[in-house]
């Protein structure tokens, strides 16, 4: 019990800092970097909590392919990342009183949660034990039964997603020599080679 | 202090949530942090899926937290490809300079 207490702030408080330097380092790329450590903290939460397949999502998903991509979108796009910092002071106040005031609420709405007592009548799909299913197969057996509609359409969203990326930055180049397949079998024998007939000892 | 409830997984997941926003408002030009900060607030949402899956019993908090991963992965390829596009098309990722659509 105390190592879970333990591991709670060990983890909430990394990734409250994680994700306060998120948003006000300096340079864009640390910025990337807290992201990912964030993104672990959250794993090992979601661990803490029972979710272990979630977490593993979390990591391969976020850090391995979201936050690789931010890194490399960052890192490949030359910015003046100064310039763009202008003005970053005149926003704080602003920025502080509404983040203030919307944490205020939303810790008064969550931090007094009492859950009904009755709230066992309107569970949807209940936990098994972990004896009986693992997490992640509890989690398929509900992903591929009732929500198989709605996993088709998370694929097709991703699908949707690749495709558009992909449109949006494909661009045919200027003076890039591609392979044509049609030209290549369209040449023939007596436009290519030539056999010269050469006496001996003089050169061509 | 020792004993964590649900209220503490709940307060932590505002406070990211909060956090998220306030990188909005302080990087008001960098398009970049502010994708980041929208990612902070679907990882606050879905700690907050996860937290009541788990107190309440309940699978279906972690089924929903699966699709806003979906979700946010397609949201970050897609801003980020706008982003390279736009970037390669005007040379500034500058918030305020995205006034085109204006009229």
């Amino acid at each position: 019990m105390i190592i879970q207490a333990l591991a709670f702030w060990l983890f909430a408080i990394v990734l409250i800092a994680a994700g306060a330097m998120v948003v006000t380092a300096r340079n864009p790329v640390h910025s990337v970097l807290f992201l990912i450590l964030a993104f672990f903290n959250a794993a090992g939460l979601f661990v803490l909590l029972g979710a272990e397949f979630l977490a593993m999502i979390l990591v391969v998903v976020y850090v391995g392919a979201v936050a690789v991509l931010f890194l490399f979108v960052v890192m490949m796009l030359d910015i003046n990342f100064v310039q763009l910092r202008e003005g970053f002071l005149r926003y704080v106040p602003i920025g502080t009183l509404i983040g203030l005031v919307l944490l205020a609420e939303l810790v008064l709405v969550f931090g007094a949660w009492a859950t009904a007592p009755d709230i066992g009548s309107a569970i949807t799909a209940p936990m098994p034990a972990v004896a009986q299913a693992a997490n992640t197969a509890a989690l398929g057996a509900l992903l591929y039964t009732r929500y198989v509609y709605v996993f088709q359409a998370a694929g097709v969203i991703l699908l949707i997603a690749m495709i558009g990326a992909i449109v949006l930055t494909l661009r045919a180049r200027e003076g890039v020599r591609r392979q044509r397949v049609g030209l290549q079998h369209a040449r023939a024998r007596r436009e290519t080679v030539e056999l010269v007939k050469m006496p001996p000892g003089q050169g061509v | 202090m020792l004993d964590i409830g649900l209220s503490h997984y709940l307060t932590l997941a505002s406070i990211l949530f909060t956090l998220g926003i306030f990188g909005i408002f302080l990087n008001r030009k960098n398009v970049i942090v502010i994708l980041m900060s929208i990612e902070l607030m679907l990882l606050a949402v879905n700690i907050n899926f996860v937290a009541f899956s788990a107190f309440l019993n309940d699978l279906v908090g972690q089924v929903f937290a699966m699709f806003v991963l979906t979700v946010a992965a397609a949201e970050a390829a897609i801003g980020l490809a706008i982003l390279v596009v736009y970037f390669r098309n005007r040379g500034t990722i500058e918030v305020e300079d995205i006034n085109l659509m204006k009229g």
